[in-house]
């Protein structure tokens, strides 16, 4: 019983922190970007604007909820809780901390590849239940787009589950532990610099962000998949996209960067120090780089990160054959 | 406890492979069969078996289904377009015939003398002493290397060789 108590304890933290941070997310995202651009950004609602979400929270609750006419009801309906969820359980094997994890499952990493692969089904339903071209075309182009990134994705992981020995995030994390020669921390961005790049690139399309945002290209698709949405749905899509953009980046965190390990500070600030930094860097790229063109993206996806991340895991397993 | 999941997961997956073949449209069709998947993904952790539950989601559910859901929505089919539902007196015979046996050889199993292949040397425990993944690797990369990577080549042949047909000038 207690031991059910402490789960449930330990699940209702974790998604109370996310559902919070993604909330602040659209607001930090909103304030960086818009100072990028010298602009201010939100700043009306409450000091510096940081009343922000709720206002927007509350405004999107009592909005009307449009279904457009002919649409499938039902895969309408579906598709933005289909697309949350993941985003959602995907946090159930990360480590925030040496004990603070909810559950450490001894295939970790490909449980975090699988639950992530089925976000796309929310983005192809709500493409076609919306019974919408430009809905339609976000959704083709979302369903092309994941399979060929998540390819390059799991290719650049393979590295560090070989240097680690292990597909278990805390194992992966325990094996980053000490330093090189006193200095160096021993974080897999180091050996695996080629994997990481792959990674950041890889799970930035995954995400469907700029550059990578083809599904919702505003200046030729209106807003792609989510076109015909409003309302509570339409957020939905967002706190996906938001919750996405944690996990995407907690699992850097914990693959290349060490995880929590670091000195002086509490191991828990460490991890959220480097998730923020990658939380950043999104909002960064975002903010300064123009969207792909269609062909330009699958030509990179295929023809550069696919052969890199071959490469990688070709010569991690040649060093590591050799040296040990 | 266990026995009430492998009955929740069983009644999904057998519920989601009648639904799809009684769809009429063939999206939902796609959507039972990702359904049934899971269902299965379910029953393989009740057995022990996380790598290939985890395989399985991501192989199938999150990849093949995928690019399956792609195809059908750019053939496009909706509910009118598609031809009724003929009943053909000798498809409908042999369906009969076949779910009969099917139905025998079941009973059969799970019948007085339940038939139990030979035990292997991976039973449960020597499976958690070595670890999920390494045990399925050795058995891939030690015993059956070469049928693997000769699967492997067949894998690759089909796949330039789909390329070739879908091309209609090669360079």
């Amino acid at each position: 019983m207690d031991f059910l108590f402490a789960t449930i304890l330990k699940i209702a933290l974790v998604m109370g922190l996310v559902l919070l941070a993604v909330a602040y997310l659209t607001w930090l995202e909103r304030k960086v970007i818009g100072d990028i651009q010298v602009r201010y950004g939100p700043s009306r609602v409450g000091r510096f604007g940081l009343l922000q979400p709720i206002a927007d929270g509350i405004k999107l609750m009592f909005k009307e909820d449009i279904v457009p006419a002919n649409a499938d009801r039902l895969i309408f309906l579906l598709a933005p809780a289909i697309s949350i969820i993941p985003a959602l359980i995907v946090f159930a094997v990360i480590p925030f901390g040496p004990s603070f994890v909810i559950t450490d499952v001894n295939v970790g990493l490909l449980y975090v590849f699988a639950v992530t692969s089925l976000g796309v089904y929310g983005i192809v339903l709500a493409g076609w239940g919306s019974n919408s071209k430009y809905a339609l075309l976000g959704g083709l182009r979302s369903s092309a787009q994941m399979v060929s990134y998540e390819l390059s994705l799991g290719l650049s992981v393979i590295g560090v589950v070989m240097m680690a020995g292990s597909l278990s995030l805390v194992d992966i994390v325990e094996a980053q532990k000490g330093s090189w020669y006193g200095i160096l921390p021993r974080w897999n961005v180091i050996p695996q610099f080629l994997g990481f790049v792959i990674f950041l690139l890889s799970s930035n399309a995954e995400l469907n962000r700029a550059p990578f945002d083809l599904p919702e290209a505003e200046t030729e698709l209106v807003a792609g998949f989510h076109t015909e949405y409003s309302s509570m749905k339409f957020a939905m899509f967002f706190m996906a996209e938001y919750a996405n953009m944690i996990a995407a980046s907690a699992m850097a965190t914990t693959l290349f960067l060490g995880g929590w390990q670091g000195p002086l500070l509490p191991p828990v600030i460490w991890f959220l120090l480097k998730v923020f930094c990658f939380l950043f860097l999104f909002m960064w790229l975002r903010a300064t780089l123009p969207r792909f063109r269609y062909d330009q993206l699958m030509g990179f996806g295929w023809k550069v990160l696919l052969p890199a991340a071959l490469v990688n895991v070709m010569l991690t397993a040649a060093v590591l054959l050799i040296f040990a | 406890m266990e026995w009430v999941l492998f009955l929740i997961f069983g009644l999904v997956a057998a519920a989601a492979a009648v639904g799809m073949v009684l769809q009429r449209s063939p999206i939902y069709s796609a959507l039972c069969l990702i359904l049934a998947l899971f269902a299965q993904g379910g029953l393989y952790i009740l057995l022990h078996a996380e790598l290939i539950a985890a395989v399985h989601i991501f192989v199938y559910a999150g990849a093949i289904m995928v690019l399956f859901l792609f195809v059908i929505m750019l053939l496009d089919l909706r509910p009118e377009d598609r031809s009724p539902v003929r009943t053909n007196p000798v498809g409908v015979s042999v369906g009969l015939i076949l779910a009969g046996l099917l139905l025998a050889e079941l009973a059969l199993g799970v019948g007085p003398h339940i038939a139990l292949g030979p035990r292997g040397v991976y039973d449960f425990e020597t499976v958690r002493a070595v670890g999920n993944t390494q045990a399925v690797g050795r058995i891939l990369f030690r015993e059956y290397l070469i049928p693997f990577e000769l699967t492997s080549v067949i894998l690759l042949a089909a796949m330039v060789g789909a390329m070739v047909l879908a091309k209609r000038k090669l360079e």
